[in-house]
């Protein structure tokens, strides 16, 4: 009972600031006070139609596209090689692969500016792209590669014993069999692109800058409500996709906890 | 583990191809080898103000580093990461329990959701909502909070908290239950069997965990940035000060190399850890 009591008091803890942002998201004037005097969507309205917020969400929308759809091929491709290819040392280039992971983000974000000036690309979004993709890149590898490793290769040689070439072998079995993995990866590489801050916040401007860059620009000059709409938005949307992942990925399996009877 | 040559008989299996398909990430992975490269290399070059040309080697940026003003920050940052790993251990433990030994797979879908929703919503968001929090509007807390350390401090554990579930949870599911019920058996009450059977057994996630929660939080950056209001500063923030407010790149890549060391230095020591327990 006590027990209970201690985690139940913890997932408060967890969740408070989520709802506190929800409440506030409704409250009729810039003032916060508790409990509101009135319910109200001008934050909303505001979040939505302030033109920095549109055009981050712009950015957010073209660097999330661009480093996504980098990523997952060249991601998929290295999860290939990783499990079913006879390279050598293996275990290297899976740390190596891993490693963004494990880099400071003001280090990764210092790195990528000293990097953007001296190619003269301080104002160019490809460095954004690229930095995502580095970012993104270790999620893609380790879902993948969990796909792969649980494929029956018995099911390709199948194909190509009934005459398939290998194109269509991979085309055909090997890529619809990796479904599951590649939806998870797709999931993860625009979950971290979307809200990826610290990397962007150095190498980006006010004209390509991404939307957690500019909640923050936001947030540090003004106090209303609108920062508490646009985050409630967010919090809806990631709800809802870590709901739907648990429902078609099983997240304890993803993260190794096991289930006992 | 690759399989031996022909056993999927397909004609793709050539070692070159293996190097083709790695290809293109390692060449992602260079970019990331030579941006860090390069901030090594402005962490030894003399800073010339009003330019982000630099000037010829120097020792100067690190000693920068080792300036009473700056040494404060670097102290307060220990100290920060130190205290958040502890309480973070303490409010994760119990939920990470929870998690690995309900019966019921509705609880533990619920603890899931909850425990890694923070864990996908951005850095940003969380921070914004617990600035909501600690200031005044909602609660009238009885100290000050926000812009002060133990306001930094309740952030930062509830950033850490959400990775430290994973990783406990991950240890304790894997300790076989019939160690508790044999110590239960032969008498130990509740308590003793968790102090003296599960808790010991949980070690590895525990010493993990910890490692990679004060690694995490000594380059944190949001949440100092925005929780402590320029008046509680961490490393990272002192390299976004220098290098995005001064334009003193090199005394920035100074900071920011120390945060790399000691990040990368502890967790390979973590790796290191998992290793030997691996099974």
């Amino acid at each position: 009972m006590m027990g209970r009591l201690v985690v139940l008091a913890l997932l408060g803890y967890m969740t408070l600031p989520t709802v506190v942002v929800i409440v506030a998201s409704f409250n009729p004037t810039a003032i916060l006070s508790f409990p509101p005097d009135g319910l109200s969507l001008r934050w909303y309205e505001n979040a939505l139609t302030y033109p920095q917020f549109r055009r981050a969400a712009v950015n957010s929308l073209i660097v999330t596209a661009a480093s996504a759809g980098l990523a997952l091929p060249i991601g998929t491709a290295a999860a290939l090689a990783l499990v079913r290819y006879p390279v050598r040392l293996p275990g290297l280039w899976n740390t190596m692969l891993l490693s963004p992971l494990v880099i400071p983000g003001v280090a990764a974000g210092l790195g990528f500016l000293i990097l953007a000036a001296a190619l003269g690309l301080l104002a160019n979004r490809i460095v954004l792209v690229a930095a995502h993709v580095v970012l993104v890149l270790p999620f893609v590898v380790r879902s993948v590669m969990v796909s792969v490793a649980n494929l029956d290769p018995m099911l390709e040689r199948a194909a190509a014993s009934l005459g398939a070439r290998p194109w269509r072998v991979f085309w055909r079995v090997t890529l619809p069999l990796l479904r599951p993995g590649l939806f998870a990866a797709l999931l993860f590489a625009v979950i971290v692109s979307v809200n990826e801050f610290v990397v962007s916040l150095f190498v980006s401007t006010r004209v390509t800058e991404i939307l957690p860059v500019a909640m923050f620009t936001y947030v540090v000059n003004y106090t209303d409500p609108t920062m508490a709409a646009l985050s409630t938005l967010f919090i809806a949307a990631t709800f809802v996709v870590v709901f739907l992942a648990d429902r078609f990925l099983h997240l304890s399996r993803v993260f190794q906890i096991e289930e006992r009877p | 583990m690759p399989a031996p040559p022909g056993r999927d008989g397909a004609p793709r299996r050539r070692p070159a191809l293996g190097y083709t398909l790695l290809g293109p990430a390692l060449v992602m992975l260079a970019i990331l080898g030579i941006a860090l490269g390069a901030l090594l290399q402005f962490s030894v070059r003399e800073f010339i103000p009003g330019s982000i040309q630099t000037g010829g080697l120097t020792d100067k940026n690190f000693r920068g580093v080792l300036a009473p003003h700056y040494l404060r920050y670097i102290w307060d940052t220990v100290v920060l990461s130190a205290l958040t790993t502890v309480f973070t251990l303490a409010a994760s433990y119990p939920v990470a329990y929870a998690l690995a030994r309900t019966a019921s797979a509705r609880v533990r879908s619920l603890l899931l959701i909850l425990t890694l929703a923070p864990f996908f919503t951005g850095a940003i968001v969380r921070t914004y909502a617990w600035m909501l929090v600690l200031g005044n509007s909602f609660v009238r807390w009885p100290v000050k909070l926000l812009f002060e350390p133990e306001g930094v401090l309740i952030g930062l554990v509830h950033f850490s908290m959400p990775t430290m579930i994973l990783i406990l949870a991950a240890a304790i599911s894997h300790i076989d239950p019939r160690y508790e019920r044999a110590a239960a058996s032969l008498g130990a009450r509740p308590w003793r069997v968790f102090w003296r059977v599960t808790l010991p057994l949980s070690a590895p996630g525990i010493v993990s965990g910890s490692l990679v929660v004060f690694a995490w939080t000594f380059s944190a950056f949001p949440t100092p940035e925005l929780l402590g209001g320029g008046r509680v500063k961490m490393i990272a923030n002192v390299v976004k000060d220098l290098a995005l407010d001064a334009f003193n790149w090199p005394g920035s890549a100074a900071f920011a190399a120390l945060a790399l060391v000691v990040t990368l230095a502890l967790l390979v020591v973590t790796g290191r850890i998992l290793g030997r327990h691996a099974t």
